[in-house]
This record gives C-alpha cells, sequence and structure tokens, in this order.
C-alpha cells in the first residue's frame, strides 16, 4: 500500500526572481512586441530621505521657540548674472510639466497654487500658454532640446529661464507625447501634425558639448539682456562633473532631478534602470559647488520624490538651496484621487497606482486633452490645494530647522543628519546613526 | 546708417541698443564693423532694421531674429539665424552647423555651404543654400521649406515631419522616413518663390531640382517599423 503522504504536494512558489510583476510583463512584451510606456517616476524601492533622520537639540544645540522665534524661508535665485534674481517666499518650486502633458486646467491650478505661497512655477516641453503666464506670478521657461513653442517674446515675458539637459526619470532621453494627447492645439503650439505619437530630441539642436552649451547661455543673456536668471537642469547621473560643467558654462542655478522624478511619458525600463537616486545624487552635487567655490552662489534646487517637510529639509541639510516638486503637486491637485478609483479601475489600474499619465485618459482631468475629462478639475480650487500643500511642506521644514536650532531653514546642515542604513551613510555621505561612520568618507570602508 | 565698431563697443551694450529700438525707428540701418567672429552678434532683434556686419561671427548670430534684416559679409558660425521668428539673414560666405536650427519663420540664404544639420528641428524657416549641406540636414524638420542647389550629406531629413526639402544636386543619402516625393506644379511655383527671394530669379531653372519629405510611418509607434527607430 502506498503511503497517503507520497501525494502531498509543496506549496505554490513564487520565484523572487521571476516575480508576479516580471512575469507579467514578459507576458505583456510578447502580446504587444513594444515596450512599456508610463508616466509617474521610478517605483522600485530606493535608498531615500526616509533612511534619513534628524539628531534635533539637545544640551549641545539650543533648539527655537516653535511658534515665537522666526525661521526664515526665503530663498534668492540667479544673483551670480542676472539684473534681476528672482525671490521665493518658500524654498519649494513646482517643477516643469508642460501643457501638453498636463491639461489647461491642471497648469492653471498649479500656478495659481504657487502664486499664492510666493513660489514659482514652470513651463514644459510645449511652451508657455496665456493662462500659465496669467496665473504664475513667478514663472520659470524652460528651453528644451525640441524648442516646441519657442520664441524670444516668451524667453522674455519669463522670470527665469531654465536650459534643461536632462530629466531624473530619463537621463539622456528626450520628451514622449503620444497622440492621444496631441490636440489640435497643443499640436499647433508645437509646430506637429495633429495625433502624432511625439518623440522629443534628447540632445539640444545647436549646441553639442560644455563649451558649447556655455556660449549658448551667453546667446540667450544677451537676448534678454541679462535680466533674468538662467538655470541648467540636469538628470541625476554623474551630477559632481554635471554640476561642475554647469556651472562653468554660467549657470545662476542648477536644477538637479533624481531619478524618483516624475515624468508625462517614458520607457518603463528608463524610468527604472537609468540615473540614480536623488539621495546619492546631491552630495556629489554640493561638493562640486564647494570646490568651485560656488555654494550658495549658484543655488542648487533639488527634485525627485520629495513628498514632505521633512524631504525639503532633508534635502536642504544636504546642501540644497530649494526643492522642487512635480509628481506631488500633481497628487496635491487631485491626481490618484480616491474617489475616481471606480474610474481607474476601469482603466485597469486603482487610485495610488494610476500611472498611464500618456494615455490622455485621466480621470482627475489633469494629464489629459480630453475636454470632458479637463472639466472635471476646477483649477480654482485645485489651486487652493496645492497652496495648502505648500504651506504644510513649508510649515513642516520650519518645525524641523527650529528642531535643529535654526533660524533660517538654510542653515540645516548635515551635522544635523543621521542615517538608518549604511547604504543612505554612503550615498546621504552622513553618520550611521548611534555611530561616527560614513562608509567611504572615514574608515574607508 | 549708424556705424558700431566692436572693437570699441561691447556686445553687451550692441545687442541692448538694438533691443531699444521701437518698430517705428529712424534708425533703420546699422552697419557693424570688426565683429572679429565674437558670439551672439545681433540676437534678439524685435524691429524692421537692416544691420550689415562686415567680416566673420562666431555662434548664433541673428538669433530669435523679428523682423530685421541681416547681412552678413562673412562667414557664420553655429547656429546662425538660430530659431529666427521672421525677417531675413543673408550670409554672404560659408555658415557652420545649426544653420538656421529650430526656425520658425523668416528667410535664411547661404551663399556659400552650410555645414552638417542644416536647419534641424526647422518649425517654419525657410533656407536657401546656394552651395552644399552637409550630413543630418533638416533633421527632425518639422515645417518651412529647405531648398539647396549643391549636394546634400548623409541622412537627408532624417525624422522628418512636414517640412519641405529641394536638393537640385546629389543626395548622399536619405535618413529614417525621409523619401523622395514627386516634385508637382504647386511646388515648383513654392520653389521659384524662394528662388526669387534669394535673388536667383531666372537663373535657376525649379524643374531641376528633386523633392523629399516624411513617407509619415514613423508618426506611431509600430512594432513593424522597429528597425527604424
Amino acid at each position: 500500500m502506498e503511503s497517503p503522504d507520497r501525494w502531498i504536494h509543496t506549496p505554490p512558489r513564487m520565484s523572487a526572481t521571476f516575480d508576479a510583476f516580471s512575469i507579467a510583463e514578459i507576458r505583456r512584451a510578447a502580446a504587444t512586441g513594444i515596450y512599456d510606456i508610463r508616466g509617474f517616476g521610478a517605483k522600485r524601492k530606493l535608498p531615500h530621505f526616509d533612511d534619513l533622520l534628524f539628531l534635533g537639540a539637545s544640551v549641545s544645540r539650543y533648539s527655537l521657540e516653535g511658534y515665537r522665534e522666526r525661521c526664515g524661508t526665503d530663498v534668492i535665485i540667479g544673483a551670480r548674472f542676472a539684473k534681476k534674481p528672482i525671490t521665493l517666499r518658500i524654498p519649494i518650486t513646482i517643477a516643469g510639466m508642460s501643457f501638453g502633458s498636463l491639461s489647461a486646467p491642471a497648469k492653471e491650478a498649479l500656478g495659481r497654487g504657487a502664486t499664492a505661497m510666493g513660489t514659482s512655477t514652470t513651463t514644459g516641453d510645449g511652451g508657455m500658454t496665456p493662462e500659465e503666464r496669467e496665473h504664475s506670478h513667478i514663472l520659470v521657461y524652460q528651453v528644451l532640446p525640441s524648442r516646441y513653442g519657442m520664441n524670444p517674446d516668451d524667453l522674455r515675458k519669463a522670470d527665469a529661464i531654465e536650459v534643461v539637459i536632462g530629466q531624473g526619470a530619463k537621463p539622456g532621453g528626450g520628451g514622449m507625447l503620444l497622440g492621444h494627447k496631441i490636440s489640435r492645439r497643443v499640436a499647433e503650439m508645437r509646430t506637429l501634425p495633429e495625433g502624432i505619437d511625439q518623440r522629443s530630441a534628447c540632445r539640444h539642436p545647436d549646441w553639442t558639448g560644455p563649451d558649447d552649451l556655455e556660449i549658448k547661455l551667453i546667446e540667450l543673456r544677451e537676448i534678454i539682456d541679462w535680466e533674468k536668471p538662467i538655470y541648467v537642469k540636469i538628470g541625476a547621473s554623474r551630477p559632481y562633473y554635471d554640476v561642475a560643467l554647469a556651472v562653468k558654462a554660467g549657470a545662476d542655478a542648477v536644477v538637479l532631478d533624481g531619478m524618483q522624478g516624475g515624468t508625462a511619458a517614458t520607457q518603463e525600463v528608463f524610468i527604472e534602470h537609468v540615473g540614480i537616486p536623488t539621495l546619492a545624487a546631491i552630495p556629489p552635487a554640493v561638493q562640486a559647488l564647494q570646490d568651485l567655490g560656488m555654494h550658495r552662489k549658484v543655488q542648487l534646487i533639488v527634485s525627485g520624490g520629495v513628498r514632505s517637510g521633512a524631504d525639503v529639509a532633508k534635502c536642504l541639510a544636504l546642501g540644497a538651496d530649494a526643492v522642487s516638486i512635480g509628481t506631488a503637486a500633481l497628487v496635491a491637485i487631485g491626481d490618484n484621487d480616491p474617489r475616481y478609483d471606480d474610474d481607474y479601475r476601469k482603466l485597469g489600474s486603482m487610485a495610488g497606482a494610476y500611472d498611464d499619465w500618456h494615455e490622455g485618459r485621466d480621470p482627475a482631468g489633469i494629464t489629459t486633452q480630453d475636454r470632458a475629462l479637463a472639466r472635471r478639475l476646477d483649477p480654482v480650487a485645485a489651486g487652493r490645494k496645492l497652496a495648502n500643500y505648500l504651506a504644510v511642506l513649508t510649515l513642516e521644514t520650519q518645525t524641523i530647522a527650529r528642531a535643529c536650532g535654526k533660524s533660517h531653514v538654510h542653515n540645516l546642515e548635515p551635522e544635523d543628519l543621521v542615517a538608518l542604513t549604511i547604504e543612505a551613510a554612503a550615498m546621504g555621505r552622513v553618520p550611521l546613526a548611534g555611530t561616527n561612520w560614513i562608509p567611504g568618507v572615514n574608515g574607508g570602508l | 546708417m549708424r556705424t558700431v565698431d566692436l572693437s570699441q563697443t561691447s556686445l553687451r551694450e550692441l545687442n541692448a541698443e538694438l533691443h531699444r529700438l521701437q518698430r517705428t525707428t529712424n534708425e533703420t540701418h546699422w552697419r557693424i564693423v570688426n565683429p572679429r567672429g565674437q558670439h551672439a552678434i545681433g540676437v534678439g532683434i524685435d524691429a524692421p532694421i537692416v544691420v550689415e556686419i562686415e567680416g566673420h561671427v562666431g555662434y548664433y548670430c541673428a538669433g530669435m531674429n523679428k523682423e530685421a534684416t541681416i547681412v552678413l559679409n562673412g562667414n557664420a558660425g553655429p547656429g546662425v539665424a538660430e530659431n529666427m521668428m521672421s525677417g531675413r539673414v543673408h550670409v554672404k560666405g560659408d555658415a557652420s552647423q545649426g544653420a538656421g536650427a529650430t526656425g520658425c519663420g523668416g528667410l535664411l540664404i547661404v551663399d556659400g555651404n552650410a555645414s552638417a544639420r542644416c536647419g534641424i528641428s526647422m518649425k517654419g524657416i525657410d533656407i536657401v543654400v546656394k552651395g552644399s549641406v552637409g550630413h543630418l540636414s533638416a533633421f527632425m524638420a518639422q515645417a518651412g521649406n529647405l531648398v539647396v542647389l549643391g549636394d546634400a550629406g548623409d541622412a537627408l531629413g532624417d525624422s522628418i515631419y512636414e517640412a519641405c526639402l529641394f536638393v537640385q544636386g546629389n543626395v548622399a543619402s536619405l535618413g529614417a522616413d525621409c523619401v523622395e516625393k514627386p516634385l508637382e506644379g504647386r511646388h515648383k511655383i513654392d520653389l521659384a518663390r524662394l528662388l526669387e527671394a534669394a535673388g536667383l530669379n531666372g537663373t535657376v531653372d525649379p524643374a531641376s531640382f528633386r523633392r523629399y519629405g516624411s513617407a509619415r510611418k514613423l508618426y506611431h509607434f509600430h512594432i513593424d517599423n522597429l528597425g527604424s527607430y
């Protein structure tokens, strides 16, 4: 007689390597023959600001009274060369996002929210709309490789100019806007046929390399009579050298976008596998500025995965002058709102996970050019939400700064930080909590 | 006529003066001497004036020009008339790479040759090159006309959108999604207009050109076009 145990099966065991997502992606690729395109930023678990902690004041440090003693938050950007540097009331700006990738009400909401809090918003790969200019008190105008909608009038209307070399979601890649979102107005602004899958260039058309960039910046400065600040935006890959070259080229400010930075549409493989985390990018960038004697003279604006005032404070403590938010700003105005969960599920997603921003079917009316969907977003109410969110980020940043005894958020410093993991300690160049060990800096490991 | 000597006046002073001009200005004719290869000469002008430059210039001469007629009696460095909006830029010598890059309007004439990437990402500008153009000219060209009386280098019109390319000489090779198209009557009329504007009225037969444009096969992502990306 056979033993009954002979037929007991081991439980189903999923592979850690070929996990559910990997298997689904292989099947999707086999069925379609094309790579996956999506919006949002990197979704994989990465060393991030959550892996850092502030020490706060105690016997050896004196804290500030939370409600009575001032903790400044203002930032001046562009005093290196510009006749008219810009002053931001808070160290949090709105990142570049195009009309085209976003609906007109969404762009208006970003402008309204930023303006209410005395900070800037930024155009994107598609030019400047009159509505955007009207609702943004401080507007940064991007000069991108595509030069869609580029013209000297808008250049002069802008309060600052941002020459975009790369973005964190895809360092080395160009923009992408699929046909569903190339509406008549978007097509006209970009001088493209309506409804095509638009592929932007990844390199600028009229300059190559850092020496050319220096000359390009001079041309732009001459056109605007040296009045406005010029930023250079880079995707985080080799931040030490890229920041140094941007400074050498004459940038007033450097925008450093880590791999968690969002995108309207990019290949999944690009988002998840190219570039380095924001945390790992900041210390080399600050080091480059310090080595050149330009820290605090050329402002460093960091973006990519900033969600809370704690994240803002950590960026500033590591040496940034300001941060920029994109994905978080969209969430604040209603992206991935649970009240649209049924709609998201009809699209094969769910509230909180929706990232098919490239398809133009956003139930929240934000990442779409569909007029009916766009009407779902009230730009006044959404602008108010963004202002609320920015206010909370600022208050949280001040709370931490005061706890560390700082009368200005810029007085936060690496000495205020420790890391929870060895990886974060090495990347952030701060000690592992409870030790004085900074891997790769002291102790040689 | 106002003469500005760039060995005595700074570039910044010159451009600032040109920017102060109103559309109704009486100072309609400017002559710039001793450019000495400086970059960004005459950029961002927004007035219907004539600017003559006596000598060679560096990068981005006449960049983002609006309304002005700029005549360069010399050679131009990279990016001459980049992102021009309107007006006319006439290079009497040769032009380096990226001539007329991203131009949205107006007319760029190059009497000599233009180097690589002439008309890259052009968005409505008309460009007439009386000599030859280098490789990757009209790369991602979106709108406007590029007329070449000489030869075109490799990968002409790579990833082109709706710009029209006319070449009288040989084309080394066509880029992705760029094909030869029939030269029809309306194209000959357009060509005749452009040749006349470039001072070649009656001296060049429009019928002697070949026309190139987009096959429109890369306008949408498709697995069958994988080899072209």
